[in-house]
Protein backbone atom coordinates (compact mmCIF):
# COMPACT_ATOMS: atom_id res chain seq x y z
CA UNK A 1 0.00 0.00 0.00
CA UNK A 2 2.96 2.23 0.47
CA UNK A 3 5.37 3.66 -2.03
CA UNK A 4 9.09 4.06 -1.43
CA UNK A 5 10.33 7.48 -2.44
CA UNK A 6 13.95 8.46 -2.61
CA UNK A 7 14.99 11.83 -1.20
CA UNK A 8 18.29 13.47 -2.08
CA UNK A 9 19.94 16.46 -0.40
CA UNK A 10 21.15 19.06 -2.90
CA UNK A 11 23.25 22.09 -2.14
CA UNK A 12 22.22 25.21 -4.01
CA UNK A 13 25.09 25.23 -6.45
CA UNK A 14 24.88 24.84 -10.18
CA UNK A 15 25.00 21.46 -11.81
CA UNK A 16 23.92 19.30 -8.90
CA UNK A 17 20.48 18.52 -10.32
CA UNK A 18 21.98 17.77 -13.73
CA UNK A 19 24.57 15.53 -12.09
CA UNK A 20 21.90 13.49 -10.32
CA UNK A 21 19.86 12.95 -13.47
CA UNK A 22 23.04 12.05 -15.35
CA UNK A 23 23.99 9.42 -12.79
CA UNK A 24 20.55 7.88 -12.83
CA UNK A 25 20.42 7.98 -16.59
CA UNK A 26 23.75 6.23 -16.93
CA UNK A 27 22.61 3.51 -14.54
CA UNK A 28 19.53 2.93 -16.63
CA UNK A 29 17.19 4.12 -13.90
CA UNK A 30 13.89 5.66 -14.91
CA UNK A 31 12.35 8.52 -12.97
CA UNK A 32 8.57 8.08 -12.68
CA UNK A 33 7.73 11.17 -10.65
CA UNK A 34 9.66 13.96 -9.05
CA UNK A 35 9.30 16.98 -6.84
CA UNK A 36 11.89 19.52 -5.84
CA UNK A 37 11.52 21.36 -2.56
CA UNK A 38 13.81 24.31 -2.30
CA UNK A 39 14.95 26.90 0.18
CA UNK A 40 17.49 29.63 -0.48
CA UNK A 41 20.22 27.40 0.89
CA UNK A 42 19.47 23.88 -0.27
CA UNK A 43 16.96 21.65 -2.03
CA UNK A 44 15.49 18.24 -1.45
CA UNK A 45 14.83 16.23 -4.57
CA UNK A 46 12.14 13.59 -4.17
CA UNK A 47 11.95 10.83 -6.73
CA UNK A 48 9.86 7.80 -7.50
CA UNK A 49 12.11 5.55 -9.62
CA UNK A 50 11.74 2.10 -11.08
CA UNK A 51 14.87 0.64 -9.42
CA UNK A 52 15.15 2.06 -5.95
CA UNK A 53 17.99 -0.06 -4.63
CA UNK A 54 20.25 0.63 -7.56
CA UNK A 55 19.38 4.32 -7.50
CA UNK A 56 20.47 4.56 -3.87
CA UNK A 57 23.69 2.70 -4.57
CA UNK A 58 24.81 4.74 -7.56
CA UNK A 59 23.91 8.05 -5.93
CA UNK A 60 25.66 7.23 -2.67
CA UNK A 61 28.73 6.13 -4.61
CA UNK A 62 28.92 9.58 -6.06
CA UNK A 63 28.71 11.12 -2.62
CA UNK A 64 25.08 12.16 -2.42
CA UNK A 65 23.10 11.93 0.79
CA UNK A 66 20.09 9.76 0.07
CA UNK A 67 17.23 8.55 2.21
CA UNK A 68 14.03 6.56 1.79
CA UNK A 69 10.62 7.86 2.70
CA UNK A 70 7.24 6.14 2.75
CA UNK A 71 4.64 7.95 0.67
CA UNK A 72 1.16 7.09 -0.50
CA UNK A 73 -0.13 7.08 -4.08
CA UNK A 74 -3.83 7.75 -4.49
CA UNK A 75 -6.03 7.66 -7.56
CA UNK A 76 -7.79 10.97 -8.02
CA UNK A 77 -10.73 11.53 -10.39
CA UNK A 78 -9.33 13.63 -13.21
CA UNK A 79 -11.92 16.35 -13.07
CA UNK A 80 -12.46 19.60 -11.20
CA UNK A 81 -13.04 18.94 -7.52
CA UNK A 82 -11.35 15.55 -7.66
CA UNK A 83 -8.48 16.54 -5.38
CA UNK A 84 -10.79 18.48 -3.08
CA UNK A 85 -12.78 15.32 -2.33
CA UNK A 86 -9.67 13.62 -1.02
CA UNK A 87 -8.35 16.55 0.98
CA UNK A 88 -11.77 17.08 2.55
CA UNK A 89 -11.80 13.55 3.95
CA UNK A 90 -8.23 13.83 5.24
CA UNK A 91 -9.04 17.14 6.89
CA UNK A 92 -12.02 15.69 8.69
CA UNK A 93 -9.73 13.10 10.30
CA UNK A 94 -7.13 15.74 11.10
CA UNK A 95 -4.53 14.04 8.96
CA UNK A 96 -1.74 16.40 8.00
CA UNK A 97 -0.31 16.50 4.47
CA UNK A 98 3.42 17.29 4.63
CA UNK A 99 3.72 17.59 0.87
CA UNK A 100 2.27 16.20 -2.36
CA UNK A 101 2.98 16.06 -6.05
CA UNK A 102 1.52 14.48 -9.16
CA UNK A 103 2.56 11.28 -10.87
CA UNK A 104 3.39 11.33 -14.56
CA UNK A 105 1.22 8.40 -15.69
CA UNK A 106 -2.50 8.10 -15.39
CA UNK A 107 -4.21 5.11 -13.92
CA UNK A 108 -7.02 4.46 -16.34
CA UNK A 109 -9.16 7.56 -16.25
CA UNK A 110 -7.67 8.82 -13.04
CA UNK A 111 -4.74 11.00 -12.12
CA UNK A 112 -2.34 9.78 -9.45
CA UNK A 113 -1.15 12.00 -6.61
CA UNK A 114 1.73 11.17 -4.30
CA UNK A 115 1.19 12.24 -0.68
CA UNK A 116 3.47 12.37 2.31
CA UNK A 117 1.42 12.21 5.52
CA UNK A 118 2.38 12.71 9.15
CA UNK A 119 0.38 9.56 9.98
CA UNK A 120 0.77 7.25 6.99
CA UNK A 121 -1.18 4.22 8.26
CA UNK A 122 -4.09 6.27 9.54
CA UNK A 123 -4.21 8.13 6.22
CA UNK A 124 -4.27 4.92 4.18
CA UNK A 125 -7.07 3.49 6.30
CA UNK A 126 -9.08 6.69 6.05
CA UNK A 127 -8.72 6.84 2.28
CA UNK A 128 -9.59 3.18 1.77
CA UNK A 129 -12.55 3.41 4.17
CA UNK A 130 -13.86 6.30 2.13
CA UNK A 131 -13.63 4.48 -1.14
CA UNK A 132 -10.43 5.87 -2.56
CA UNK A 133 -7.97 3.66 -4.37
CA UNK A 134 -4.49 3.55 -2.86
CA UNK A 135 -1.94 2.19 -5.28
CA UNK A 136 0.75 -0.24 -4.31
CA UNK A 137 4.39 0.73 -4.82
CA UNK A 138 5.22 -2.24 -6.99
CA UNK A 139 2.49 -1.23 -9.39
CA UNK A 140 3.71 2.36 -9.52
CA UNK A 141 7.40 1.82 -10.18
CA UNK A 142 6.81 0.19 -13.51
CA UNK A 143 3.62 1.88 -14.54
CA UNK B 1 48.56 66.96 28.03
CA UNK B 2 48.65 64.18 30.63
CA UNK B 3 46.13 62.87 33.11
CA UNK B 4 48.84 61.96 35.59
CA UNK B 5 51.97 63.81 34.51
CA UNK B 6 54.15 62.63 37.36
CA UNK B 7 53.68 58.93 36.66
CA UNK B 8 53.31 59.13 32.89
CA UNK B 9 56.65 60.90 32.53
CA UNK B 10 58.49 59.14 35.37
CA UNK B 11 62.16 58.80 34.40
CA UNK B 12 63.08 55.20 33.51
CA UNK B 13 65.29 54.47 36.54
CA UNK B 14 62.50 55.56 38.92
CA UNK B 15 59.91 53.69 36.86
CA UNK B 16 61.95 50.50 36.93
CA UNK B 17 62.60 50.77 40.64
CA UNK B 18 58.86 51.15 41.15
CA UNK B 19 58.22 48.13 38.95
CA UNK B 20 60.56 45.98 40.99
CA UNK B 21 59.01 47.03 44.27
CA UNK B 22 55.50 46.33 42.98
CA UNK B 23 56.56 43.04 41.41
CA UNK B 24 57.90 41.78 44.71
CA UNK B 25 54.65 42.78 46.47
CA UNK B 26 52.64 40.97 43.83
CA UNK B 27 54.72 37.83 44.11
CA UNK B 28 54.27 37.79 47.84
CA UNK B 29 50.55 38.32 47.40
CA UNK B 30 50.04 35.44 44.95
CA UNK B 31 52.42 33.13 46.78
CA UNK B 32 50.46 33.63 49.98
CA UNK B 33 46.92 33.68 48.60
CA UNK B 34 46.79 31.62 45.42
CA UNK B 35 47.48 27.87 45.71
CA UNK B 36 48.08 27.64 41.97
CA UNK B 37 50.89 30.22 42.10
CA UNK B 38 52.38 28.83 45.29
CA UNK B 39 52.64 25.47 43.58
CA UNK B 40 54.01 26.93 40.35
CA UNK B 41 56.64 29.03 42.13
CA UNK B 42 57.68 26.15 44.36
CA UNK B 43 58.04 23.88 41.34
CA UNK B 44 60.19 26.52 39.65
CA UNK B 45 62.27 26.70 42.82
CA UNK B 46 61.53 30.40 43.31
CA UNK B 47 60.38 32.16 46.44
CA UNK B 48 59.15 35.77 46.37
CA UNK B 49 62.35 36.88 48.13
CA UNK B 50 64.47 35.40 45.38
CA UNK B 51 63.43 38.11 42.91
CA UNK B 52 65.71 41.10 43.37
CA UNK B 53 65.96 42.61 39.94
CA UNK B 54 63.72 42.91 36.93
CA UNK B 55 66.06 40.48 35.17
CA UNK B 56 64.78 37.78 37.54
CA UNK B 57 61.34 38.08 35.97
CA UNK B 58 62.30 35.66 33.21
CA UNK B 59 62.90 32.95 35.78
CA UNK B 60 59.25 32.99 36.77
CA UNK B 61 56.79 30.52 35.21
CA UNK B 62 54.27 31.60 32.58
CA UNK B 63 50.53 31.65 33.14
CA UNK B 64 48.40 30.24 30.34
CA UNK B 65 44.75 30.83 29.50
CA UNK B 66 44.17 27.12 30.01
CA UNK B 67 45.19 27.55 33.64
CA UNK B 68 42.64 30.32 34.07
CA UNK B 69 40.04 28.02 32.59
CA UNK B 70 41.07 25.20 34.92
CA UNK B 71 40.58 27.51 37.90
CA UNK B 72 37.07 28.45 36.85
CA UNK B 73 35.51 30.42 38.32
CA UNK B 74 37.44 31.99 41.20
CA UNK B 75 40.47 29.71 41.65
CA UNK B 76 43.07 32.35 40.81
CA UNK B 77 41.60 35.16 42.91
CA UNK B 78 44.11 36.58 45.40
CA UNK B 79 41.54 38.46 47.46
CA UNK B 80 38.60 37.18 49.49
CA UNK B 81 35.22 37.38 47.70
CA UNK B 82 34.13 40.02 50.21
CA UNK B 83 36.73 42.34 48.75
CA UNK B 84 35.76 41.62 45.16
CA UNK B 85 33.44 44.39 44.00
CA UNK B 86 33.21 43.51 40.30
CA UNK B 87 33.31 40.35 38.23
CA UNK B 88 33.86 40.25 34.46
CA UNK B 89 34.35 37.38 32.05
CA UNK B 90 35.51 36.72 28.54
CA UNK B 91 35.69 33.80 26.15
CA UNK B 92 37.41 30.68 27.30
CA UNK B 93 38.62 28.08 24.80
CA UNK B 94 35.43 26.03 25.20
CA UNK B 95 32.05 26.83 26.65
CA UNK B 96 33.27 28.25 29.94
CA UNK B 97 34.43 31.86 30.10
CA UNK B 98 37.56 33.03 31.92
CA UNK B 99 36.55 34.97 35.00
CA UNK B 100 38.29 38.00 36.52
CA UNK B 101 37.58 39.78 39.79
CA UNK B 102 38.34 43.37 40.87
CA UNK B 103 38.77 44.90 44.30
CA UNK B 104 37.79 48.52 44.82
CA UNK B 105 41.41 49.53 44.37
CA UNK B 106 41.58 47.54 41.11
CA UNK B 107 38.52 49.40 39.81
CA UNK B 108 40.05 52.76 40.77
CA UNK B 109 43.32 51.93 39.04
CA UNK B 110 41.46 50.75 35.94
CA UNK B 111 39.51 54.02 35.85
CA UNK B 112 42.73 56.01 36.23
CA UNK B 113 44.52 54.10 33.45
CA UNK B 114 41.52 54.52 31.18
CA UNK B 115 41.43 58.24 32.03
CA UNK B 116 45.14 58.46 31.17
CA UNK B 117 44.35 56.68 27.92
CA UNK B 118 41.59 59.14 27.06
CA UNK B 119 43.87 62.11 27.63
CA UNK B 120 46.69 60.51 25.61
CA UNK B 121 44.19 60.20 22.76
CA UNK B 122 43.32 63.87 22.97
CA UNK B 123 40.14 63.67 25.04
CA UNK B 124 39.49 66.24 27.80
CA UNK B 125 36.94 66.61 30.55
CA UNK B 126 34.68 68.80 28.47
CA UNK B 127 34.12 66.03 25.95
CA UNK B 128 30.90 64.10 25.44
CA UNK B 129 31.85 60.47 25.04
CA UNK B 130 29.64 58.21 22.94
CA UNK B 131 30.50 54.80 24.37
CA UNK B 132 29.39 52.08 21.98
CA UNK B 133 31.50 49.28 23.48
CA UNK B 134 29.29 46.50 24.83
CA UNK B 135 28.15 46.84 28.43
CA UNK B 136 27.92 43.64 30.41
CA UNK B 137 30.34 40.87 31.29
CA UNK B 138 32.57 42.20 28.53
CA UNK B 139 35.09 44.68 29.99
CA UNK B 140 34.88 47.16 27.09
CA UNK B 141 31.75 49.10 27.98
CA UNK B 142 32.22 49.55 31.71
CA UNK B 143 35.99 50.01 31.33
CA UNK B 144 35.59 52.99 29.02
CA UNK B 145 32.68 54.24 31.11
CA UNK B 146 34.50 54.45 34.42
CA UNK B 147 37.52 56.02 32.75
CA UNK B 148 35.33 58.67 31.17
CA UNK B 149 33.68 59.51 34.49
CA UNK B 150 37.05 59.58 36.25
CA UNK B 151 38.28 62.05 33.69
CA UNK B 152 35.16 64.12 34.27
CA UNK B 153 33.86 63.87 30.73
CA UNK B 154 30.16 63.30 30.00
CA UNK B 155 29.66 59.67 29.06
CA UNK B 156 26.66 58.40 27.09
CA UNK B 157 26.36 54.65 27.84
CA UNK B 158 25.15 53.54 24.40
CA UNK B 159 26.57 49.98 24.27
CA UNK B 160 26.28 48.28 20.87
CA UNK B 161 23.42 47.81 18.44
CA UNK B 162 20.47 49.96 17.36
CA UNK B 163 22.71 51.81 14.96
CA UNK B 164 20.15 54.19 13.50
CA UNK B 165 19.29 55.37 16.98
CA UNK B 166 22.96 55.74 17.84
CA UNK B 167 23.46 58.05 14.84
CA UNK B 168 20.51 60.17 15.89
CA UNK B 169 21.84 60.48 19.44
CA UNK B 170 25.35 61.22 18.21
CA UNK B 171 23.92 64.10 16.23
CA UNK B 172 21.38 65.39 18.75
CA UNK B 173 23.52 64.97 21.89
CA UNK B 174 26.56 66.45 20.21
CA UNK B 175 28.91 63.54 20.94
CA UNK B 176 32.53 64.61 20.54
CA UNK B 177 34.31 61.31 21.17
CA UNK B 178 33.41 57.85 19.87
CA UNK B 179 34.52 54.60 21.50
CA UNK B 180 33.71 51.30 19.76
CA UNK B 181 35.30 48.60 17.61
CA UNK B 182 36.91 49.87 14.39
CA UNK B 183 34.64 47.77 12.17
CA UNK B 184 31.53 49.03 13.96
CA UNK B 185 32.65 52.60 13.36
CA UNK B 186 32.63 51.95 9.62
CA UNK B 187 29.26 50.29 9.92
CA UNK B 188 28.01 53.44 11.67
CA UNK B 189 29.45 55.53 8.87
CA UNK B 190 27.42 53.59 6.32
CA UNK B 191 24.27 53.83 8.44
CA UNK B 192 24.75 57.59 8.79
CA UNK B 193 25.15 57.93 5.04
CA UNK B 194 21.86 56.11 4.55
CA UNK B 195 20.21 58.54 6.95
CA UNK B 196 21.66 61.43 5.02
CA UNK B 197 23.85 62.47 7.93
CA UNK B 198 27.26 63.90 7.14
CA UNK B 199 29.98 63.15 9.69
CA UNK B 200 31.61 66.45 8.78
CA UNK B 201 28.62 68.16 10.36
CA UNK B 202 28.86 66.11 13.57
CA UNK B 203 30.98 67.18 16.51
CA UNK B 204 33.24 64.13 16.77
CA UNK B 205 36.95 64.95 16.94
CA UNK B 206 38.47 61.68 18.13
CA UNK B 207 37.61 57.99 18.14
CA UNK B 208 39.23 55.34 20.32
CA UNK B 209 38.99 51.95 18.68
CA UNK B 210 39.99 48.52 19.94
CA UNK B 211 38.88 44.99 20.84
CA UNK B 212 40.01 43.75 17.43
CA UNK B 213 43.09 44.21 15.22
CA UNK B 214 42.93 46.90 12.54
CA UNK B 215 45.38 48.19 9.92
CA UNK B 216 46.73 51.61 9.00
CA UNK B 217 44.65 51.40 5.85
CA UNK B 218 41.55 50.97 7.94
CA UNK B 219 42.62 53.91 10.07
CA UNK B 220 42.77 56.16 7.02
CA UNK B 221 39.38 54.95 5.92
CA UNK B 222 37.86 55.61 9.35
CA UNK B 223 39.46 59.04 9.65
CA UNK B 224 38.15 60.04 6.24
CA UNK B 225 34.66 58.66 6.61
CA UNK B 226 34.08 59.75 10.21
CA UNK B 227 36.06 62.97 10.07
CA UNK B 228 37.96 62.36 13.28
CA UNK B 229 41.36 61.29 14.62
CA UNK B 230 41.35 57.50 15.04
CA UNK B 231 43.36 56.13 17.97
CA UNK B 232 44.18 52.51 18.78
CA UNK B 233 43.59 51.14 22.28
CA UNK B 234 44.62 47.75 23.63
CA UNK B 235 43.37 45.72 26.53
CA UNK B 236 42.31 42.26 27.63
CA UNK B 237 40.07 41.25 30.48
CA UNK B 238 42.60 38.84 31.98
CA UNK B 239 44.97 41.75 32.57
CA UNK B 240 42.36 44.42 33.27
CA UNK B 241 40.17 45.48 30.34
CA UNK B 242 40.60 48.35 27.85
CA UNK B 243 43.29 50.81 28.80
CA UNK B 244 46.26 48.47 29.19
CA UNK B 245 47.92 50.37 26.35
CA UNK B 246 47.02 53.42 24.24
CA UNK B 247 48.38 55.25 21.20
CA UNK B 248 49.32 58.83 21.93
CA UNK B 249 47.82 61.52 19.73
CA UNK B 250 51.18 63.16 19.28
CA UNK B 251 52.94 60.23 17.65
CA UNK B 252 50.29 57.66 16.68
CA UNK B 253 53.19 55.26 16.44
CA UNK B 254 52.85 52.43 18.92
CA UNK B 255 50.74 52.06 22.05
CA UNK B 256 52.14 53.12 25.43
CA UNK B 257 51.65 50.31 27.92
CA UNK B 258 51.24 51.63 31.47
CA UNK B 259 54.45 50.24 32.91
CA UNK B 260 53.83 51.38 36.47
CA UNK B 261 51.07 48.73 36.50
CA UNK B 262 52.13 46.18 33.88
CA UNK B 263 55.51 44.74 32.93
CA UNK B 264 55.59 43.67 29.26
CA UNK B 265 57.92 41.11 27.72
CA UNK B 266 58.18 39.75 24.19
CA UNK B 267 58.95 36.05 23.84
CA UNK B 268 59.31 33.47 21.13
CA UNK B 269 55.98 31.61 21.38
CA UNK B 270 57.58 28.24 20.58
CA UNK B 271 60.62 28.30 22.85
CA UNK B 272 59.47 30.77 25.51
CA UNK B 273 62.79 32.64 25.18
CA UNK B 274 62.89 36.36 25.80
CA UNK B 275 63.32 38.43 22.63
CA UNK B 276 65.09 41.79 22.38
CA UNK B 277 63.12 44.99 21.89
CA UNK B 278 62.14 45.55 18.31
CA UNK B 279 61.67 41.83 17.61
CA UNK B 280 58.18 40.53 16.92
CA UNK B 281 56.93 37.86 19.26
CA UNK B 282 54.24 37.01 21.76
CA UNK B 283 53.35 39.66 24.33
CA UNK B 284 53.64 38.46 27.94
CA UNK B 285 52.27 40.71 30.69
CA UNK B 286 52.82 40.67 34.46
CA UNK B 287 50.40 42.73 36.53
CA UNK B 288 52.10 44.48 39.43
CA UNK B 289 49.29 46.35 41.18
CA UNK B 290 46.21 44.15 40.76
CA UNK B 291 44.78 42.70 43.95
CA UNK B 292 41.81 40.66 42.74
CA UNK B 293 43.48 38.46 40.17
CA UNK B 294 47.15 39.33 39.70
CA UNK B 295 48.80 37.40 36.86
CA UNK B 296 52.46 36.50 36.51
CA UNK B 297 53.88 36.41 32.99
CA UNK B 298 50.50 35.90 31.30
CA UNK B 299 50.73 34.60 27.74
CA UNK B 300 48.42 36.92 25.80
CA UNK B 301 48.92 35.13 22.45
CA UNK B 302 49.01 38.55 20.79
CA UNK B 303 51.93 39.15 18.43
CA UNK B 304 53.73 42.50 18.69
CA UNK B 305 57.09 44.10 19.48
CA UNK B 306 58.32 46.54 22.14
CA UNK B 307 59.90 49.92 21.56
CA UNK B 308 61.73 51.64 24.43
CA UNK B 309 62.76 54.69 22.36
CA UNK B 310 61.71 58.02 23.88
CA UNK B 311 58.43 59.26 22.43
CA UNK B 312 57.69 62.82 21.30
CA UNK B 313 54.72 62.90 23.66
CA UNK B 314 57.09 62.79 26.62
CA UNK B 315 55.66 59.63 28.15
CA UNK B 316 58.42 57.32 29.33
CA UNK B 317 56.35 54.12 29.20
CA UNK B 318 57.36 51.73 26.40
CA UNK B 319 55.28 51.33 23.29
CA UNK B 320 54.00 48.10 21.76
CA UNK B 321 53.40 47.97 18.03
CA UNK B 322 49.90 47.54 16.59
CA UNK B 323 48.83 43.93 17.03
CA UNK B 324 49.63 41.88 13.98
CA UNK B 325 47.98 38.59 14.77
CA UNK B 326 47.68 35.77 17.28
CA UNK B 327 49.91 32.84 18.08
CA UNK B 328 46.86 30.65 18.62
CA UNK B 329 43.74 30.03 16.56
CA UNK B 330 41.53 32.54 18.30
CA UNK B 331 39.31 34.62 16.03
CA UNK B 332 37.91 38.03 16.80
CA UNK B 333 34.48 38.43 15.26
CA UNK B 334 32.81 41.82 15.75
CA UNK B 335 35.04 42.35 18.75
CA UNK B 336 34.10 39.03 20.34
CA UNK B 337 36.79 36.43 20.99
CA UNK B 338 35.90 33.08 19.47
CA UNK B 339 37.86 29.87 19.47
CA UNK B 340 37.03 27.36 16.70
CA UNK B 341 37.01 24.69 19.39
CA UNK B 342 34.10 26.45 21.07
CA UNK B 343 32.07 26.29 17.90
CA UNK B 344 33.10 22.71 17.46
CA UNK B 345 31.81 21.70 20.88
CA UNK B 346 28.54 23.52 20.25
CA UNK B 347 28.04 21.83 16.88
CA UNK B 348 28.95 18.40 18.23
CA UNK B 349 26.41 18.94 20.99
CA UNK B 350 23.63 19.00 18.40
CA UNK B 351 22.50 15.48 17.81
CA UNK B 352 23.70 13.72 14.74
CA UNK B 353 26.20 16.28 13.55
CA UNK B 354 29.52 14.86 12.41
CA UNK B 355 32.82 16.65 13.07
CA UNK B 356 33.04 17.91 9.52
CA UNK B 357 32.46 21.60 9.73
CA UNK B 358 34.06 24.66 8.26
CA UNK B 359 34.03 28.23 9.56
CA UNK B 360 34.15 30.94 6.96
CA UNK B 361 34.84 34.38 8.35
CA UNK B 362 34.38 37.39 6.12
CA UNK B 363 33.70 41.07 6.30
CA UNK B 364 30.68 42.35 4.42
CA UNK B 365 29.84 46.04 4.49
CA UNK B 366 32.25 46.51 7.36
CA UNK B 367 30.73 43.92 9.63
CA UNK B 368 32.31 40.57 10.34
CA UNK B 369 30.25 37.61 9.22
CA UNK B 370 30.55 33.99 10.26
CA UNK B 371 29.25 31.12 8.18
CA UNK B 372 29.26 27.69 9.78
CA UNK B 373 29.16 24.95 7.17
CA UNK B 374 28.02 21.52 8.33
CA UNK B 375 27.89 18.40 6.18
CA UNK B 376 24.54 16.67 5.80
CA UNK B 377 25.11 12.94 5.95
CA UNK B 378 22.49 10.24 6.15
CA UNK B 379 22.11 10.50 9.89
CA UNK B 380 21.36 14.17 9.70
CA UNK B 381 19.29 14.20 6.52
CA UNK B 382 15.55 14.52 6.70
CA UNK B 383 13.12 14.33 3.85
CA UNK B 384 11.32 17.37 5.16
CA UNK B 385 12.59 20.89 4.56
CA UNK B 386 11.36 22.07 7.93
CA UNK B 387 13.55 19.56 9.78
CA UNK B 388 16.66 20.67 7.96
CA UNK B 389 15.73 24.29 8.51
CA UNK B 390 15.24 23.57 12.18
CA UNK B 391 18.71 22.07 12.25
CA UNK B 392 20.22 25.22 10.73
CA UNK B 393 18.29 27.33 13.16
CA UNK B 394 19.34 25.17 16.10
CA UNK B 395 22.99 25.64 15.17
CA UNK B 396 22.55 29.40 14.81
CA UNK B 397 20.63 29.67 18.07
CA UNK B 398 23.10 27.58 20.09
CA UNK B 399 26.00 29.65 18.84
CA UNK B 400 24.14 32.88 19.55
CA UNK B 401 23.09 31.78 23.04
CA UNK B 402 26.49 30.41 24.03
CA UNK B 403 28.91 32.80 22.36
CA UNK B 404 26.78 35.82 21.65
CA UNK B 405 27.60 35.87 17.95
CA UNK B 406 25.19 35.79 15.06
CA UNK B 407 26.20 33.31 12.40
CA UNK B 408 24.69 31.74 9.31
CA UNK B 409 24.52 27.96 9.35
CA UNK B 410 24.81 26.39 5.93
CA UNK B 411 24.13 22.75 5.24
CA UNK B 412 26.42 21.29 2.58
CA UNK B 413 26.73 17.99 0.80
CA UNK B 414 28.88 15.29 2.39
CA UNK B 415 32.59 15.17 1.58
CA UNK B 416 32.61 18.75 0.34
CA UNK B 417 34.56 19.93 3.39
CA UNK B 418 38.20 19.11 2.92
CA UNK B 419 39.58 16.26 4.96
CA UNK B 420 43.20 16.42 5.97
CA UNK B 421 45.93 14.15 7.23
CA UNK B 422 46.93 16.22 10.20
CA UNK B 423 45.09 19.02 11.92
CA UNK B 424 41.95 19.78 9.95
CA UNK B 425 41.72 23.26 8.52
CA UNK B 426 38.58 24.44 10.21
CA UNK B 427 38.70 28.12 9.48
CA UNK B 428 38.87 30.16 6.32
CA UNK B 429 39.33 33.83 7.16
CA UNK B 430 38.66 35.92 4.08
CA UNK B 431 39.02 39.24 5.81
CA UNK B 432 41.93 41.33 4.68
CA UNK B 433 42.81 43.51 7.60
Amino acid sequence: MKVEQISIFIENKSGRLAEITRILGEAGINIRALSLADTSDFGILRLIVNDRENAKIVLKEKGFTVSKTEVVAVEVPDKPGGLYQILRILDSEAINVEYMYAFVERCGENAVIIFRFDETDKAIKTLVDNGFNVLDGERLYSM
Amino acid sequence: MYYNEEFETLPRPALEALQLKRLKNTLLRVYTNVPFYRGALNRAGITPNAVNSLDDLRKLPFTFKQEMRDSYPYGLFAAPMDDIVRIHASSGTTGKPTVVGYTRKDIDIWAELMARSFVAAGVHKGDIIHNAYGYGLFTGGLGAHYGAEKLGASVIPMSGGNTKRQIMIMKDFGSTVLTCTPSYSLFMAEAAKEEGIDFKKLSLHVGIFGAEPWSETMRSEIETKLNLCAIDIYGLSEIMGPGVAIECREAKNGLHIWEDHFIPEIIDPESGELLPSGDKGELVITTITKEGIPLIRYRTRDITSINYEPCVCGRTHARIARMSGRSDDMLIIRGVNVFPSQIESIIMGIEGVEPHYLLIVDRKENLDTLEVQVEVDEKLFSDEVKHLQRLSQAIEKEIKDTLGITCKARLVEPKTIQRSEGKAKRVIDNRKL
